[in-house]
């Protein structure tokens, strides 16, 4: 019973994780209707910035902060530069403008940081009380909670958070009302990479920081978004719990933690069959 | 049409000569053109012409190559009669596939062939299985000498093997695509409801090429088994599906000619590329995969027909 609790919370841990990147994945599909295969290796490559800037001596919480905002100007960047020209192509080009974003990205890191092992150091203290987590599966859980309740108040409480809602559900008219809408798609790519930065400094002290740290946990990330519902937030949040229990469990228990990342694959698989919206999506009708 | 087969033989002509004129080493690469070509033309069939997007054909190559591996590593088969049994599996795989990725469309089943790409490798590795698969070594398996007395060496025997299984492949592509299967494959990409109403069989079309492009990448894969003697888990990532893609895009999306050129790209730009630095390759390939899309969205088949037309027409 023990080893089981301790598989469900530290599957909770690392679902946290999963929540952090598949809201990120959402944020971007409710703006523009597109899945950001790209989202893991943005997290990627501000993990190593914040990597950086601690070996330049930043303290931690500055550094994360820092690296929070280069993480949300560079989301802008890449929306700005990379991803507006294709805006309108058809699906199979903006997918295989995310993948070069991908490989760019994943290749520059590479360059760059070598392709060695880093440990990232966690801002929570070694030893802890609670015998069934680490104090840092603790923090990942209430970091993710946090950024969850922020971005929450965002969308429900300020004007802009209204302008950007707007202008993901109902362009033309968000348009007509004076909203930006392109600026505010831009927004929404910046919040994401921000909240992709988070994710990626929560796991790079778990899995080490290496330039395809971020492979299986996107992969994680899209399941819980899935499941969730990919148009979802709450349903991101819910997702990357439940993903990250069942992986754990399930690897743990079942099928052995060689085949973890099939657990993934079948769930995708799964949700997009039996039911495409997921547990908390809309369901989309098309008329002829 | 008359000057489009004087140039194919002239290519025919330059590629049986090409492995008498260089190093073994670069023979072998040539193999690997061809080999890769098989595929890209695989890939293809799938996402040029149906318009099905799949990030995870590097799955069927491995599974083609397996394929191959084991059968001449355990049942002792010869190279030549595993590359039917791998096309058969695959095209089975495939169109298994292809039934549940009916109800998926573009970014979905984008998605989900992504998974299955990054999944591959682990599923590979499985322990049950190593009894066929070796598990994380993988299988070496014997370089085939040429028949009959033939006087080639074993890397030229096998490129003009390949060469022929190539030219059958493509023959075979060219008359599938060029008749009512390929218009119909292109009607349901371009519009699925209307090529429904036109009375296409949009679930059978659909996944019918999803069979037909894993069997194209199947024997590829077996091929490229042969041509490099091992196969193991890690040589299967997401990494060379993403090579697939990279390579139609270059080479020209729903052509059949683009198919060598995003081979001839892909085996050699990142030889090239390699000597700068060891993540260099993939920034080359991530830069061309965007530069393709917005200035060139019909690859190198595409500047090489405009180019072509213009001189026709002054």
């Amino acid at each position: 019973m023990d080893a089981f609790l301790h598989q469900v919370l530290a599957g909770l841990a690392t679902g946290g994780i999963y929540a952090s990147l598949a809201l990120a994945l959402v944020m971007i599909y409710q703006a523009t209707h597109l899945v950001n295969f790209a989202q893991g290796e943005m997290a990627m490559f501000a993990t190593y910035l914040a990597w950086s800037l601690l070996n330049a001596g930043v303290p931690y919480w500055p550094a994360f902060l820092l690296t929070i905002g280069i993480a949300f100007v560079g989301g802008i960047l890449i929306e700005r530069v990379v991803v507006r020209p294709v805006e309108n192509s058809p699906v199979l080009a903006i997918v295989v403008v995310f993948i070069a974003l991908l490989v760019i990205l994943n290749s520059v890191a590479g360059w760059i940081y070598t392709y060695t092992l880093k440990s990232f150091p966690s801002p929570f203290p070694e030893q802890s009380s609670f015998k069934f987590m680490s104090p840092h599966e603790i923090g990942a859980i209430g970091i993710t909670l946090v950024v969850l309740a922020a971005l929450y108040a965002f969308f429900r409480f300020t004007p802009l958070g209204l302008a950007m809602r707007a202008a993901a559900q109902n362009p033309e008219s968000a348009r007509l009302v004076g909203i930006r809408v392109g600026w505010m798609l831009a927004l929404g790519w910046g919040l994401a990479a921000a909240i992709g930065a988070v994710a990626g400094m929560m796991v790079a002290p778990i899995v080490y920081l290496d330039p395809n740290m971020m492979g299986g946990v996107l992969l994680y990330a899209f399941a819980a978004a899935l499941v969730g519902g990919i148009d979802s937030p709450g349903g991101a949040v819910f997702g990357g719990f439940l993903v990250g229990v069942l992986e754990n469990v399930l690897g743990a228990f079942v099928i052995g933690n060689e085949l973890k990342l099939s657990v993934a694959l079948i769930l995708i698989i799964g949700v997009l069959l039996v039911k495409p919206s997921g547990f908390f999506g809309k369901v989309h009708v098309t008329r002829v | 049409m008359k000057k489009n087969i004087f140039l194919i033989v002239v290519l025919l002509g330059v590629a049986c000569v090409l492995p008498f004129l260089v190093s073994n080493y670069r023979t072998f690469q040539l193999t690997l053109v061809l080999v890769y070509a098989i595929a890209l033309l695989g890939l293809n069939i799938l996402t040029g012409y149906s318009g099905q997007i799949s990030l995870g054909h590097g799955a069927f190559y491995a599974l083609g190559a397996y394929c191959a591996a084991i059968l001449m590593d355990k049942a002792g088969l010869p190279y030549w009669a595993t590359l039917p049994a791998a096309g058969a599996v695959c095209f089975v795989a495939g169109f298994l596939f292809g039934l549940p990725a009916l109800r998926l469309e573009g970014l979905y089943l984008a998605l989900a062939t992504f998974a299955l790409g990054v999944a591959m490798p682990q599923l590979l590795k499985y322990h049950h299985l190593e009894k066929w698969t070796g598990g994380v070594q993988g299988i070496v398996i014997p370089k085939p000498e040429a028949p009959f007395g033939l006087p080639l060496n074993a890397d030229q025997w096998l490129y003009f093997f390949t060469l022929a299984v190539m030219l059958a492949m493509f023959l075979l592509g060219w008359n599938l695509l060029r008749g009512r299967v390929g218009r119909a494959l292109t009607a349901i990409r371009d519009h699925a409801i209307a090529a429904e109403a036109m009375g296409v069989h949009n679930a059978l079309y659909k996944s019918t090429a999803f069979g037909v492009s894993a069997l194209y990448t199947g024997v590829a894969g077996a091929l490229g088994a042969i041509a490099v003697q091992f196969v193991a888990p890690d040589s299967f990532n997401i990494f060379l599906s993403i090579v697939f893609l990279v390579g139609i895009v270059v080479g020209g999306l729903a052509s059949i000619s683009g198919a060598l050129y995003g081979a001839l790209f892909i085996q050699f730009v990142p030889n090239i590329a390699d000597e700068i630095s060891k993540a260099a390759p993939w920034a080359v390939f991530g830069i061309f995969m965007i530069g393709f899309v917005y200035l060139m969205p019909t690859g190198v088949a595409g500047a090489v027909r405009l180019l072509l037309a213009r001189r026709k027409s002054p």
